[in-house]
């Protein structure tokens, strides 16, 4: 099972249905699979403090999420999580596609990465790196379910080492 | 600039507030933004089917939004301030797609961001907010003319007949209440309102 398929068949083992997003190259094998399966809900969004928003409240009422974005949407969200998802203790599930790393072409996605484990670390929220499909599904599965049961939020991050990285940038490093 | 304000009539959000939740029949969620807006939905009389935000400026109607995709079968009414709106007016957007039957958003427009100086936003000019929401393709959005005519908008049930917006022109005066400053207790006592919290020893 490729990446992709079976990070999408832990969230549902979890039952981790609304899938809120604002869309990266290196997410799209996961929003395929998302809006291609009745199961999930997906809820595109124009920001990702937006998705976090709406999967607050879908929380809230007894509906399981994940907000998936890239690493600049990510610098987007500090004072959601900072006023909402931290104090009032809403496991939200972050799933982060990493920019601005390992073959990165664009300057502001090389700077603005620098921000997102830091801005992680000051709130206290669990975060872990992805980078191979063998310890993948141990670590996202657990994960979760330690979110849940702590009501305590947690980012996955997924690494270039996992996903292959942006499969546009290649060509647009050649100087 | 020539001002775009609507010719309606200048309301109380307290006493709007009020009407509107002594309406409230079928425990219905209500998301009350930051500020103003929810101390008056606090000074209307708690319920344990409303949420108080106490930051995230701008998120009422995301939160909301969340709140009716969960329970398709409830009724959810965002409160939101103009500045609020004006902050994140993309979810108008992406309600306008999702289509949720179940979803009424209320504006409290008093053309300021009122709690930090009253200085004026944008929608003491040019900017309207139902024809930004019509725009953005919330078909159902109108200007409330005055307090008989929020009587009648709000006289329905809730959990039909959305996506819909009611923008209202309001005063500037400050809200009433005070929302208690605990966020845990206030999302779980919403979740227990909205059947959703887990059950324990501590509920006895």
């Amino acid at each position: 099972m490729n990446w992709s398929d079976s990070f999408l068949a832990i969230l549902k083992d979890n039952d981790v249905r609304l899938i809120s997003y604002v869309p990266d190259n290196v997410l799209t094998p996961l929003l395929k699979g998302v809006t291609a399966d009745n199961y999930f809900l997906p809820v595109g969004a124009t920001r990702e403090d937006e998705a976090i928003g709406t999967l607050s409240g879908a929380y809230m009422a007894g509906l399981r999420g994940a907000a998936m974005m890239q690493t600049s949407g990510f610098a987007l969200v500090g004072n959601t999580l900072a006023s909402l998802v931290v104090p009032y203790q809403i496991p939200a599930i972050m799933v982060i596609s990493e920019r601005g790393t390992m073959g990165e072409f664009n300057i502001g996605q090389s700077l603005v990465a620098r921000t997102m484990r830091p801005t992680l670390d000051a709130l206290g929220i669990a975060h872990h790196t992805l980078t191979d499909t063998a310890t993948m599904p141990f670590i996202v599965d657990s994960s979760i379910k330690q979110a849940f049961a702590t009501q305590a939020p947690v980012a996955f991050i997924l690494s270039p080492l996992l996903t292959g990285g942006n499969p546009a940038a290649h060509a647009k490093l050649k100087v | 600039m020539s001002s775009k304000r609507p010719l309606t009539k200048t309301m109380s959000r307290t006493a709007l507030t009020r009407t509107l939740v002594q309406k409230l029949k079928r425990d219905e969620a209500v998301i009350g933004g930051i500020g103003n807006t929810n101390f008056d939905l606090f000074a209307a009389g708690h319920r344990p089917q409303n949420f108080y935000m106490l930051g995230s400026m701008g998120l009422a109607c995301p939160i909301a939004l969340g709140v009716a995709l969960a329970q398709p079968d409830r009724g959810v009414i965002a409160l939101e301030g103009d500045g609020s709106i004006l902050m994140g007016l993309g979810c108008l957007a992406t309600i306008a797609n999702l289509k949720p039957r179940n979803l009424t958003i209320i504006i409290w427009d008093n053309a300021l961001y009122q709690i930090t100086g009253k200085q004026p936003t944008a929608t003491s000019a040019a900017t309207d907010i139902v024809a930004v929401a019509r725009g953005v393709g919330i078909a159902t959005s109108e200007w409330v003319r005055d307090e008989a005519h929020f009587e009648k908008l709000i006289d329905r049930r809730f959990d039909e007949g959305g996506p819909a917006l009611l923008a209202v022109k309001i005063d500037d005066a400050p809200g009433q209440g005070q929302t208690p400053r605990d966020p845990a207790l206030i999302r779980n006592r919403f979740m227990k309102g909205l059947g959703a919290a887990r059950a324990g020893a501590l509920d006895a």
